[in-house]
């Protein structure tokens, strides 16, 4: 049987953000997929003389990630995830944040001095954009090894290939 | 006293060393990595996580190795933890919609937009051992790779193509994010519990315990004949919104498996026959417990629907009372601790039962003799 989709229905509510917001999260959702190795060595390499402060110590808690019932109804909890959080501030008063899955302290410092960065002058930007590009990489890269594990009904019913 | 006391101690002690000894094994054996049980026993970390009701595949993969492997013990490991953390924030709701897909199938329909992606899965080996995997050096296969990418969206089955005829039953409320969500690590469970709490208490149970009544439930013991409308499984995006930020952001990805099933529904006076829905969502790679996880969630709500509670898997306190693992086995096995002084009490009422009845037996056995020396005729 074949079935075919019907037209999307909006189903979450998106308000509206202004494009810095937007970008903000754009480079805080990449520098929360680098791992801490990655981010100390750029900070050391490009940014070592940067004077900064803790506005916040690193800290280890957690999210109750929720779900919704078939995907699309009522709200529920469905457990909780380590995350770690840390802000910083510069020393022109520039206040960086950073939230990151798992509990690495030293990635979530510099997630938020990487954010505070970019707030300041967007001097890492060539930076977060590498970083993009290589995690958007790799998930094509798996994408495409799933795509091989598609069954193709269409071909076995037809046999004419050969 | 405090001598039974001292010599305790010291024998816990010496019991915890042996535990470790044993938990190392031969010490010719190499010692497993954390990194290795993270990688390479990924299915026991996916369900200490799920059961643990905690995603960090770091700390699983130790609890894993603390607890010989034991899973319960590992979990019990991982909810003790998690009470050691502050809760930042509850997460927007997964969009479990806009999954990267890494499997996704559908038992309802055969050719569908997207398409059946079986993706790293057992299904279909012929469960016959492996003997290259014991030999050392074997070089793993590696994945193929298609030219293009699975699709970036996939409609989902219930929502975009049975719904699209009004086949199947909407989601009741499903933009009232106004109402308060049930958190059963905060507050008591009370009865009757609404689907919030039941979904979960359901995604932290026992997987064994699910996996049972789901199948009660294929047996009869809940009138809910439930087809797999779609299976997905891989990644989703979680977002908070911190208060100092004021917007919402991207803190990474977690890996779910989300199942929906179909059910039947007879329909009544007022509705016209339409399908119903189950739903089961967990982390990690976990379909057995999806799928039970969406049995039993359909079973549950019998009540909302008006049929008749018939099996277990259908009354939610008999099922949400028994599903926690740590809860079960910490009063299952808490009967093997010390209870001395409760069996002392025992032992005397028990010894005491037992004089009055041998009194009363030996009261009894002088009067028949009494009777009978009186009336040696009435033995006839």
């Amino acid at each position: 049987m074949t079935a075919q989709p019907a037209p999307q229905s909006g189903s979450d509510q998106g308000s509206i953000i202004d494009p810095a917001t937007q970008a903000r999260q754009r480079w805080m959702a990449v520098l929360a997929r680098t791992d801490r190795a990655i981010l100390e060595q750029e900070w050391h390499d490009h940014f070592a003389d940067v004077q900064w402060s803790h506005l916040r110590e690193p800290q280890i808690g957690m999210v109750m990630v929720r779900g919704r019932a078939g995907g699309a109804g009522q709200r529920f909890n469905l457990g909780e995830m380590t995350v770690t959080r840390c802000a910083v501030t510069l020393s022109d008063g520039t206040v960086g944040h950073a939230y990151v899955k798992g509990r690495d302290r030293i990635q979530a410092q510099y997630a938020a001095l990487f954010d505070a960065i970019m707030q300041r002058d967007d001097t890492a930007s060539d930076f977060i954009d590498m970083l993009a590009h290589q995690q958007a990489e790799a998930k094509r890269e798996n994408a495409r090894k799933v795509a091989a594990t598609k069954v193709d009904f269409f071909t076995l019913v037809r046999g004419e290939d050969e | 006293m405090y001598v039974a006391v001292k010599g305790g101690e010291r024998a816990i002690n010496n019991a915890h060393r042996l535990l470790a000894e044993k938990r190392r094994g031969d010490r010719d054996v190499a010692e497993i990595e954390t990194s290795q049980i993270e990688q390479q026993l990924s299915l026991s970390v996916t369900r200490v996580m799920a059961e643990g009701s905690l995603y960090d595949r770091d700390l699983a993969a130790l609890a894993i190795k603390q607890g010989r492997g034991d899973l319960i013990e590992a979990i019990f490991l991982m909810r003790a933890y998690r009470t050691t953390l502050p809760r930042f924030a509850f997460s927007k709701p997964v969009k479990t919609a806009e999954m990267d897909i890494a499997r996704r199938i559908s038992a309802t329909f055969k050719d569908l937009p997207g398409g059946q992606i079986l993706g790293p899965t057992f299904d279909y080996t012929h469960r016959l051992l492996d003997f290259t995997l014991m030999a050392n050096g074997e070089e793993p296969a590696t994945a193929h790779t298609a030219d293009h990418p699975v699709d970036e969206t996939m409609p989902r089955v219930l929502d975009d193509l049975l719904n699209y005829e009004g086949l199947i039953q909407d989601e009741p409320n499903p933009t009232n994010d106004d109402a308060p969500v049930a958190d059963l690590t905060r507050e008591a469970v009370k009865f009757p519990a609404d689907r919030d709490l039941r979904l979960q208490n359901l995604a932290r149970g026992d997987e064994g315990f699910v996996l049972a009544l789901g199948y009660s439930t294929q047996r009869g013991y809940a009138n809910s004949h439930a087809f797999v409308g779609e299976i997905r499984y891989g990644s989703v995006a979680v977002e908070i919104e911190p208060e100092e930020l004021g917007f919402a952001i991207d803190i990474g990805d977690i890996e779910l498996t989300e199942c929906e099933t179909v059910n039947k529904f007879k329909g009544s006076k007022t509705k016209l026959p339409q399908f119903t829905r189950g739903y089961g969502l967990v982390f990690g790679q976990n379909e057995r417990k999806a799928i039970s996880m969406a049995l039993v969630d359909r079973a549950m709500r019998a009540r909302e629907m008006g049929e008749q509670v018939m099996g277990p898997a259908q009354d939610e306190e008999f099922v949400m009372e028994h599903s926690d693992n740590v809860q079960a086995t910490g009063f299952v096995e808490h009967i093997k601790l010390p209870h001395y002084v409760d069996f002392q009490g025992e032992l005397e009422l028990v010894r005491r039962m037992r004089a009055e009845v041998l009194e009363r037996l030996a009261k009894a056995d002088a009067a028949d003799a009494e009777n009978a020396r009186s009336q040696p005729e009435a033995a006839e």
